[in-house]
């Protein structure tokens, strides 16, 4: 008999799964904890943590403009998400939606720089419909290659991403490039014509991307192809056996994943940036994947957690002004709260037990 | 010293455990000597394997003591069981298929790990002591099931154990096989071993064991000496009731041929041969069992029917018309009506984390018409399962992985009959059920029969397939052996097919 | 010139070299943790700035690993023991990683006088490259095998340490039992839990290193933001194009190393590419490196058949 197995010993043991309220609950912990680690952090900088939240908040309300600062922030962050979301729900595992906004507003420009002549309202159309083709196409090369030979999305999307980013510097140095900037290479300003509309003081993308939530929400989970993703995401085999075409509703799904990302690019370069810019999707499609990740993949939550990131994205900025602190503190703590939901996830199906003397 | 008759090689006292709200055990209570063969009996689910578990340490009891030679013991992982001398063979092979049978058996012991000869000649030696036949390099996923099974034994034996433990060692071995296996365990009994053998078939039980400890829902309800008992009170005492384990085969007139399956060859993804001049006649009011080792073209032969598999060469003909390749709309308009039960419940025929209304939604979701899915007529459907096959669930928004084995089952098997077909595909049905929900499978099996569909059956327990099929395909290799009729055919004559003799001419066809 | 191309295709490698060989020690543990470059970057920072506070290459050299090691443990926690998903926890680390070495980089420039942060002298001099008199200057051998940097060689001795251990050791042994089947390795007795934790860990820790020559080197000493830039992530399809192995590890991070420098070496003369041709070029043979290895797919060099699936013992 060894010795050490009288001792008392940590194990796991599954639980029946707690009710929804618990879940919630757990779930707030969670993210109080979050906040409170992030606080810990800038505390030992040398900040009051209450004074930086509390600024971060006020940035992001403090004024109209704040505010509208705010959803700006928000459009492309919701639409993009939104964009995964449809991937995700197939386990289709699309970390490329920085390349497929890039991609989209690629195409986009392509018609804003060269046919800005054309009626106002025609060439958003074309813009946004090249956008979402330019995107598109960019998701359908990973999903090509997934369902023809099981090439790995994961880093295949990755490197993408790294690609389309190529393609804006070489059309910036090259062939795009703004003849009138002296030196510095960038690519000339959209003329007005090309640029989007304003409702309520912000682009009018805002309404694009608060209708896609209804539309991805109906689309997920009344319609034939949202149950098709969702058979695919949980078993090919079953997929088969029901008589479902898996490689051409992977295609379809990427495409359409692709597309919203592309019509974000589209967004962010005709109303916010107002030229093809390389920041242009700036780490937003990364940070989509922890929005939808966060919201459990629900539209109408990843509204909400797109809204609550935006509020940080901006307040940081703020922050940034007031403090000097950079604004890479966003991202540091959305990964903090993306932590520790994942961790609490783990208390909702399971419970440390401490073994004592044979169990009893 | 070992052997006397008083001290238990293990006690167990009190045991519980429970899973959530399943209770799995409960206040188990059993001993075993060394020297001695104990047969674990009860139904799936009884909770024999949970409790073996307990004692290999992949499972901690929420109560109870364990004793090991008199002393209690703390098996808390089974690095901690493996020291105490207690070696667990379970039923789906515990093996890394890449890595050759020494690397199995020797990765997890002491010592330095080289690749020279002088380890190859321990285990060759060991390997000879107890009749084992094996081939160190050999990789796994290049071995029949019985060759894993032995590396698995092995494995055990070189970490010196002295108590072996099997979880339904003969489910995957053919009769012959299966006496070999028993030889090997007589031999190692009689070294002073102590064996307990978890098993659900009556007369393996009276073959191989000294003593016999029955399980029912969790619970040790008796135990007695195999000398002293017999089939019939062992199943009485398993079941709780007595019971008549004779199957139905119900005679049917009007027997005509539906598929016409004619040299039928399949070739894997992986490049290895699935289904190799594979021919036979699937006739309407009939069962026709499939028996085979694992693995023998069983899943090829069902995927390639339902049209989920391309095949290479061959044809499936309904009236003179090859059926393969065209698409299931295209069968339907010929007539055919196609159900297929899959072997993988819920990572194929279901999905698990789905409710029963969207799960009757996979056979049905493309008549659909227009974009938007009515679900109307799939939550009537799974209402109407849940009150004619008394499925029991909190309601039929409960994803269905929630369900057990034989609710699943009849979730599955009720949504294909539904759909009224007349060919019908079933694999291993009743895998995993327990006694009762298996003769309701087995009732609606012949019941399909009786309104002349055709049955495929594809079987793993010999008697069950005797019983309840008409006649009797089987498999070795991917080739068909022979189709021999059930009524007039043994136990060992399909044994000794499964193992590659071939039996020409026995089919009685038209 | 083709020496003087080889020599800095090493140099350009030896990132890449340590991000794979401790992506290597993730996914033989049966975890693909896609965190390489958040580890890389944490680091970075954590290297740099310590060289910089303690001007001392062992000092930084162990903050660094420590560093990727701290991110590794967030991974760890996360995957095998509270069993979270791999992919989501991985990228999250890699945002955070590199969120946080950017935070602490701008940090720290805010405070410094100059807004510059450059690495002290002695620690540059010790992290220079090799000069041993009578072999460096050997012709073509002399820059090929004895012109480097200490971070060059420790990075190929940990991988060919790293490849003894998985092909020569039962604990190599019984770690690449865990990432095939873990319910294998754990009923045959291997402490499953306690090995994918050093796994990791350790893995991390060499991650860090990579990152740290990020920091430190590539640069001339000067702090950059963003050092890392996207190296961790080819680290993690390199893995895919070395099968897995450790020595094959070497060569593939030097071949793409020669990639990435291309641009600087390729003769203009012949064929004039757009430079963002070259910036492009590492991730291009990435990806259709993925695509070909997807294409021919055999038995043996294949991915750890449990890698990305998290082990619970009492699954049923």
């Amino acid at each position: 008999m060894n010795k050490k197995s009288y001792l008392p010993f940590i194990r796991i043991v599954k639980i029946s799964e707690r009710s929804g309220k618990d879940t919630i609950k757990i779930r707030l912990v969670a993210f109080a904890l979050a906040l409170a680690a992030g606080g810990l952090f800038t505390l030992f900088l040398g900040y009051n943590p209450l004074e930086l939240y509390g600024t971060i908040i006020s940035g992001a309300f403090r004024s109209k403009m704040a505010f509208q600062a705010t959803i700006r922030f928000m459009v492309p962050l919701l639409m993009s998400s939104l964009g995964v979301v449809l991937a995700f729900k197939m386990k289709f595992w699309n970390i490329g939606a920085e390349g497929q906004i890039i991609a989209g507003a690629v195409c986009a420009s392509y018609f804003a720089l060269f046919h800005d002549t054309w009626p106002h309202f025609l060439l958003l159309l074309v813009m946004f419909i090249a956008g979402a083709l330019g995107g598109g196409l960019w998701g359908l090369i990973p999903a090509y290659f997934k369902s023809k030979f099981d090439t790995n999305e994961t880093l295949f999307t990755l490197m993408l991403n790294y690609i389309a980013l190529h393609v804006i510097t070489y059309l910036r140095d090259g062939p795009w490039k703004d003849p009138g900037s002296s030196g510095f290479p960038k690519i000339a300003r959209f003329a007005p014509n090309a640029q989007l509309d304003k409702v309520l003081g912000v682009h009018f993308g805002w309404i694009i991307a608060l209708l896609l939530v209804v539309l991805v929400f109906i689309y997920l989970k009344y319609t034939k192809h949202g149950y098709e993703i969702s058979v695919v995401g949980e078993s090919k085999s079953t997929a088969r056996y029901a008589g479902m075409n898996v490689k051409k509703i992977i295609l379809r799904t990427m495409f359409i994943s692709g597309s919203i990302c592309g019509i974000t690019g589209m967004i962010q370069a005709a109303g916010s940036d107002m030229t093809l810019a390389s920041s242009v999707a700036g780490g937003v499609g990364f940070t989509a994947i922890i929005v939808s990740w966060l919201a459990y993949l629900n539209p109408f939550g990843i509204l909400l957690v797109s809204f609550l990131f935006s509020i940080l994205e901006k307040g940081s900025s703020v922050m940034q002004s007031t403090y000097g602190l950079s604004t890479y503190f966003a991202s540091v703590l959305q990964g903090i709260i993306l932590f520790f939901i994942l961790g609490c996830e783990f208390f909702i199906r399971y419970k440390f037990v401490l073994g004592k003397k044979g169990g009893r | 010293m070992r052997t006397n008759d008083t001290n238990y090689a293990i006690e167990l006292k009190g045991i519980t455990k429970t899973f959530g709200k399943v209770i799995a055990n409960e206040n188990v209570s059993l001993g075993i000597k060394y020297g001695e063969i104990l047969a674990l009996l009860g139904e799936n689910g009884s909770g024999k394997t949970t409790l073996m578990n307990i004692l290999s340490g992949i499972y901690y009891a929420d109560e109870g003591s364990i004793y090991i030679d008199g002393k209690e013991a703390f098996i808390t992982n089974p690095h901690e069981a493996i020291k105490l001398g207690i070696g667990m063979i379970h039923q789906h092979f515990r093996l890394v298929e890449v890595f050759s049978a020494m690397d199995n058996i020797l990765m997890g012991t002491r010592g330095r790990y080289s690749k020279t000869g002088a380890l190859k000649e321990k285990i060759l030696e060991m390997s000879k002591k107890f009749g084992l036949e094996i081939e160190p390099d050999k990789k796994v996923y290049n071995m029949s099931v019985s060759e894993k099974q032995t590396v698995e034994i092995m494995k055990v034996l070189y970490r010196g154990a002295r108590i072996l433990i099997l979880d339904e060692p003969t489910s995957v071995l053919t009769p012959q096989e299966t006496a070999k296996l028993f030889a090997i365990l007589r031999r190692m009994k009689d070294q002073g071993n102590a064996i307990i053998i978890i098993t659900h078939k009556l007369h393996e039980v009276l073959t191989i064991s000294d003593r016999v400890a029955i399980l029912r829902k969790g619970k040790v309800v008796d135990t007695v000496r195999t000398k002293d008992t017999n089939e019939r009170q062992l199943a009485e005492l398993m079941v709780g009731r007595p019971v008549s384990l004779e199957i139905n085969r119900p005679e049917t007139t009007n027997k005509k041929t539906v598929l016409n399956v004619v040299d039928l060859s399949v070739v894997n993804q992986d490049g290895t041969r699935g289904l190799n001049n594979v021919s036979f006649k699937l006739k309407s009011g009939e069962i026709l069992g499939v028996a085979g080792v694992a693995g023998s073209g069983q899943r090829e032969l069902c995927e390639t029917i339902a049209g989920l598999m391309e095949a290479k060469t061959g044809a499936i003909l309904y009236k003179k018309e090859n059926i393969l390749g065209k698409s299931p709309d295209e069968i339907i308009n010929l007539g055919i009506s196609m159900s297929f039960v899959p072997e993988d419940r819920l990572g194929m025929g279901l999905v698990g984390s789905m409710d029963m209304v969207d799960n009757m939604l996979l056979k049905s979701y493309k008549k659909n018409k227009g974009f938007i899915i009515d679900k109307k007529p799939s939550r009537k459907l799974a209402e109407e399962l849940v009150e004619k096959l008394g499925i029991i669930t909190p309601g039929v928004e409960t994803p269905v992985r929630m369900l057990s084995g034989g609710n699943v089952q009849k979730v599955l098997l009720g949504r294909e009959i539904e759909s009224e077909p007349n060919v019908l595909i079933t694999a291993y049905p009743v895998r995993g059920l327990d006694i009762n929900s298996s003769y309701v499978i087995y009732d609606l099996l012949n019941e399909q029969k009786k309104k002349n569909v055709a049955i495929l059956f594809i079987g793993e327990d010999l008697d069950v397939l005797l019983e309840l099929s008409d006649r009797i395909l089987v498999l070795c290799h991917g080739e068909v052996m022979g189709i021999v009729d059930a009524k007039n055919t043994s136990k060992e004559e399909i044994g000794l097919m499964m193992a590659g003799k071939k039996m020409e001419g026995v089919d009685s066809d038209e | 010139m083709f020496v003087k191309f080889l020599s800095a295709a090493v140099f350009a490698g030896t990132p890449l070299l340590f991000g794979t060989t401790g992506e290597i020690m993730n996914e033989k543990a049966g975890h693909l943790n896609l965190g390489v470059e958040g580890m890389m970057a944490m680091g970075a920072c954590a290297g740099f700035m310590a060289g910089f506070f303690y001007d001392s290459i062992i000092i930084a050299l162990l903050a660094a690993f420590l560093a990727g090691m701290l991110g590794a443990l967030i991974y760890a926690l996360l995957t095998i023991t509270f069993m979270a998903n791999q992919n989501v926890t991985g990228l999250t680390l890699s945002i955070f990683g590199v969120g946080i070495c950017n935070f602490v980089g701008e940090f720290m420039l805010l405070n410094s006088p100059s807004n510059t942060l450059k690495l002290p002298e002695h620690i540059t001099a010790q992290i220079s490259n090799l000069n041993i008199p009578g072999l460096s200057t050997v012709p073509v051998f002399g820059p090929l095998l004895f012109q480097y940097n200490i971070f060059v060689y420790l990075a190929a001795l940990i991988a060919l340490i790293c490849g003894i251990y998985y092909n020569h050791t039962k604990t190599g042994l019984n770690v690449r039992a865990i990432g095939e089947n873990p319910g294998a390795a754990d009923a045959a007795g291997i402490k499953v839990t306690k090995l994918k934790y050093i796994n990791l860990l350790v893995g991390g820790g060499i991650c860090g290193l990579g990152g740290a020559y990020c920091s430190m080197i590539i640069n001339g000493g000067v702090w950059m933001n963003n050092p890392v830039n996207g190296q961790g992530w080819i680290a993690v399809a390199l893995v895919i194009f070395a099968s897995w192995k450790p020595y094959r590890a070497i060569f593939g991070s030097f071949i793409f190393g020669a990639f990435s420098i291309l641009k600087y070496y390729f003769p203009k003369t012949i064929i004039s590419l757009p430079n963002a041709f070259y910036d492009m070029l590492p991730f291009i043979i990435t990806a259709l490196v993925l695509v070909i290895t997807s294409i021919r797919k055999s038995k043996e060099n294949q991915q750890p058949a449990s890698c990305g699936v998290n082990y619970y013992r009492e699954e049923r």
